[in-house]
């Protein structure tokens, strides 16, 4: 059978729903979440690419060209906020990180 | 089934068994190389849906640059993921009903609000440009007019990141003379000086002993 | 003396006694620095009120004789939204003969009041309080329009205030000028009600311009109830005349401002403040024509004044309560024939009244200084030895109160009660059970007072409460008593005068002339009282020798007769009697509960109504409920809100996790 736009919108999907799972199951678990975030990215670009494909529009693309650009930002600083989070706490036990409790 | 379903299907079953392998893997490091996997089956997809440059940025990006970060990450800290996994399996079933119903729902919103059985159309450029054209030039008519502003911000938001990354983990030098002009305006006067109370009169101090000439001479010599 | 008013010489009636009060209240006591003596005071001020007289008589004399008539603005205070607030006079035979009467019992109080108050220490303050009195009652009596008549009448509420409570360092008369002023003010509230209607539906206070107006105004029903209008307006205003002339149930007042020096018990308690009411209810009779009810209301009212203030006087020791518990007797009289629509016989019974009270309260007065100021008439006796002007003038008062032919009391009363005969009203037949049994409570109590004061054994020596030792005249307690100085015998027997012969000589004029003529409204053919006297009359001396064929009459001697029995003949009865009667005496002495009821259930609740809102409704309610309670509830729900910043990474990404499943959720299903 001719594959869908369908199909691949519900690959991501199915994508999108592990990437929150694992939010949900790691949340004391910074690095996983990290990688989460980024299955959840990957989810997301799935989307787009399909779309361009199917719509005939490049500009699915090129969106596709930005989020990886700020993705790739994003997670170049969220790694080295955790290397400086285990630097100078010196434990890694998260429950330990309530400092901005309100 | 012709091949490129099929291929679809295998990259498919390998993407989300490595998603599934990321989120329930006991060793962080195991669960980066999953990740990797993941990436790397999401690139071949993207070679079937006609759009080679980004897959192929994928790899170089993602899984040449962003990865590989996260090892060395992973690697350097030494953590002991045990604490992490406390009731892991028992949260499973909630997390899962969850996941399921979001997947649901997507799929409800997109499953109603397009035609899903339409073949893919022609590709078209924004200038209707129908000569064929390789994925990376197309992609780079569009970027490199419609969307040059949105690109010079890319460009800031990478430096800023590389900045904002050396800045926060920046070790200063231990014998930098550098002042921190912040730590100036917060000291108070208590933290320079104090005023404390002596009595007015004092038990006098024990007398000197006089100081002989023999003493003295002997300081000289 | 021109032939029409001039309004500027009227101007000095009221203000003559104003500057009199004015110049001794300032500069005669400590206020001014004590500039002017005791003789000056009491020359001005008597100057003042001698002038005001004068030129009151003068007035009469142009009223009676010339018809002149005045109705004139001196001044407009303000005009707010086209309701006018104006000073001015309106003289017709109404205001003369109230100006006469005022002027002429507070001229006697001031010449009285030189013997009276001569050993007291606030002589000046007296004399500007009664001439200040005078001008608010001549104001309250010459205005032309309602505001400057409610003026008068708070003025004349104050003054006896002020009076009441004289003697202020004792405990009981600052309770009784408070109870004065409060229970006056209840009155009040009625009065302002029903001066509020007439200017909202007339649109004016003018008396004149008000009264053209009622006949629109009796076709009006109070909106939103069945109620006539006219009706409320004149039971509201009646209510001020309850509080003012002290009829029941706002008559409790009046007893207790026994307190005061007598001499403002003569003039404000007995002769003109209290009169006020029924001058008010006389002015506005062609309102009150208009409404059978209020004028049934009113009839009621004075009906049971009329006797039951009557049984308390029959039980009282003080001399001067005796006196003040006719006085209520005799205002319930006077309002009996206003709801029995003879304003004019009410009106004359006030003036005959005004003199021979007061003329009973001086003397009354007379004697407490001759008994070294006991006021207990069970410790005197046989007085009419040691002060004979007294005596006489005394006598010829209580003849007058009781209604013995001839005397002025006579005429008013039974005028009275052959009005309230010929009522149609449906309480006229109480009220004429009631005015007739007063005349024989009146008769005893008058006449117990008089034998027990004046007749009998000298029990000056039985008083357990006299107090030894020598006063300023250098007498002791067992001295006997003698005649008061001139200054306080000249005025009783000047007031004797008119108690005997007024009443003779008015009333044909009065009630059957044309006196009142454009002063008093009557619809004579509603209420054919006046009409039906008037075919009844056959002249003064005719009217005296009609008596001895009445009622009336017989009654009075019978409770001469009683009296004269019971206090001089076998002075034992009336202690057997009061062992017999002992609960019927007991609700007498405690004057019908009425005191009690007041001072328990309504001051007392009051005041718990008002702790209670203290305690519950501002602390409780608004400041703890509403005021500490709205910051509490911020705090609270702060307080909850702030565990969601738990400062833990893993909850703030279940958190987001959370909210998109709900965003889309909503935005899947629900928002379709």
């Amino acid at each position: 059978m001719t594959l869908t736009l369908g199909h691949y919108l519900s690959l991501g999907a199915m994508l999108f729903a592990l990437a929150v799972i694992g939010i949900f199951l790691n949340r004391k678990n910074l690095i996983v979440l990290l990688m989460a975030i980024e299955l959840m990215l990957l989810a997301v670009n799935m989307n787009f690419v399909a779309f361009s494909h199917y719509l005939g529009d490049m500009r699915g693309q090129v969106f596709v060209f930005f989020i990886l650009t700020v993705a790739a930002a994003e997670s170049a600083i969220g790694l080295a906020i955790l290397v400086l989070l285990f630097r100078n706490k010196n434990s890694i036990n998260v429950d330990d990180l309530n400092s901005l409790k309100g | 089934m012709d091949i490129q379903t099929g291929f679809f299907y295998l990259f498919s079953a390998v993407l989300l068994f490595a998603a599934f392998r990321v989120v329930t893997a006991r060793n962080p490091v195991h669960a980066v190389l999953y990740l990797m996997l993941a990436f790397s089956q999401a690139s071949g997809i993207w070679f079937l849906l006609e759009a080679e440059f980004l897959a192929i940025t994928l790899v170089l990006v993602y899984l040449g640059a962003v990865m590989v970060l996260f090892l060395f990450v992973v690697m350097m800290l030494d953590i002991n993921m045990d604490i992490f996994r406390e009731g892991f399996w028992k949260h499973f079933p909630l997390a899962a009903t969850l996941g399921a119903l979001i997947a649901l729902e997507m799929a409800a919103v997109l499953m109603g609000g397009f035609r899903l059985t339409a073949a893919p159309k022609a590709v078209l450029a924004a200038g209707a440009v129908v000569f064929p054209v390789s994925n990376a030039k197309a992609l780079g008519i569009l970027l490199y007019t419609d969307y040059l502003m949105p690109i010079q911000i890319g460009a800031v938001i990478l430096l800023v990141a590389m900045i904002a990354a050396i800045a926060l983990t920046l070790r200063a030098r231990k014998d930098s003379k550098a002042i921190n002009p912040a730590l100036q305006v917060r000291v108070r006067a208590a933290d320079r000086l104090s005023i404390i109370q002596l009595d007015v009169t004092q038990a006098g101090l024990a007398p000197e002993p006089p100081v002989t000439a023999a003493q003295t001479t002997e300081n000289k010599s | 003396m021109s032939q029409t008013l001039n309004a500027s010489t009227l101007l000095a009636v009221p203000l003559a006694p104003l500057v009199g009060s004015v110049l001794a209240g300032i500069f005669g006591t400590r206020l001014g620095g004590n500039w002017i003596g005791r003789r000056l005071t009491h020359s001005l001020t008597i100057l003042g009120v001698l002038v005001a007289f004068v030129l009151s008589a003068m007035t009469l004399k142009s009223v009676v004789l010339e018809g002149a008539r005045l109705n004139e603005t001196l001044y407009t205070w303000m005009v707010v939204g086209g309701l006018k607030m104006e000073v001015g006079f309106m003289i017709d035979g109404l205001t003369a003969m109230m100006m006469c009467v005022v002027t002429f019992v507070s001229l006697m109080v001031h010449i009285y009041t030189i013997g009276y108050m001569e050993e007291d220490e606030g002589y000046n303050r007296f004399f500007a309080y009664i001439s200040l009195f005078t001008f608010s009652m001549l104001m309250l009596v010459m205005s032309n329009n309602m505001l400057q008549l409610f003026f008068g009448w708070e003025a004349v509420g104050l003054v006896s205030y002020l009076l009441i409570g004289f003697w202020f360092n004792k405990p009981t008369a600052i309770f009784a000028n408070m109870k004065a002023f409060l229970v006056n003010r209840v009155g009040d509230f009625g009065f302002i009600l029903g001066i509020g209607l007439i200017a909202a539906y007339a649109g004016t206070l003018n008396y004149t311009e008000a009264f053209a107006k009622a006949g629109e105004l009796s076709a009006l029903a109070l909106p939103g109830t069945h109620w006539m209008l006219v009706t409320v307006i004149c039971i509201c205003l009646f209510i001020g005349a309850m509080g003012k002339s002290a009829q029941f149930p706002l008559h409790v007042w009046l007893p207790d401002s026994m307190e005061g020096p007598t001499p403002i018990s003569a003039l404000i308690h007995a002769a003109t403040m209290v009169t006020a009411g029924i001058f008010m209810v006389a002015r506005m009779s062609p309102l009150f024509e208009l409404s059978d009810t209020a004028l049934n209301f009113i009839m009621v009212i004075g009906a049971i004044t009329a006797l039951f203030m009557g049984f308390l006087g029959i039980i009282q020791n003080d001399i001067k309560r005796v006196v003040a518990y006719s006085t209520l007797s005799q205002l319930g009289y006077m309002t009996v024939a206003l709801g029995a629509s003879a304003y004019s016989v009410a009106v004359f019974h006030l003036m005959t009244h005004a003199f021979f009270k007061a003329l009973l309260f001086l003397g009354a007065g007379s004697v407490i200084m001759g008994m070294h100021h006991n006021q207990d008439i069970r410790w005197m006796g046989g007085v009419r030895k040691y002060m004979p002007i007294t005596w006489v003038t005394s006598l010829l008062g209580s003849l007058a109160l009781i209604g013995t032919p001839l005397f002025s009391g006579f005429y008013s009363k039974d005028s009275i009660i052959e009005a309230v005969a010929e009522s149609h009203l449906p309480a006229a037949g109480f009220a004429h059970f009631a005015v007739l049994a007063g005349v024989f409570v009146t008769a005893f109590y008058s006449f117990r007072m008089y034998f027990l004061v004046f007749h009998g054994q000298e029990r000056f020596d039985q008083n357990p409460h006299a107090h030894h030792g020598h006063d300023d005249h250098g007498h002791g307690a067992h001295d006997k008593p003698h005649e008061s100085p001139w200054v306080v015998t000249v005025p009783l027997v000047l007031l004797a005068m008119p108690s005997v012969v007024i009443g003779y000589m008015t009333i044909t004029p009065m009630l059957f002339g044309e006196f009142f003529k454009d002063a008093i409204f009557v619809d004579a053919a509603r209420h054919p009282v006046m009409q039906e006297l008037a075919h009844a009359f056959h002249g003064p001396a005719g009217m005296a020798l009609h008596a001895l064929s009445s009622a009336p009459f017989w009654l009075a001697l019978a409770g001469v007769v009683t009296a004269w029995y019971m206090y001089m003949v076998n002075p034992s009865v009336p202690a057997a009697i009061a062992k017999v009667l002992r609960p019927l005496v007991v609700v007498l002495e405690n004057k019908y509960y009425l005191d009690w009821f007041n001072e328990n259930i309504l001051a007392r609740g009051a005041r718990a109504l008002g702790n209670g809102l203290w305690k519950v409704g501002d602390r409780a309610l608004i400041d703890g409920f509403v005021v500490n309670g709205s910051w509490k509830l911020v705090g609270w729900v702060s307080g909850q809100v702030r565990k969601f910043q738990s400062g833990y990474l893993y909850h703030y990404a279940l958190v987001m996790i959370l909210g998109i499943f709900v965003l889309m959720t909503y935005f899947v299903w629900l928002n379709k």
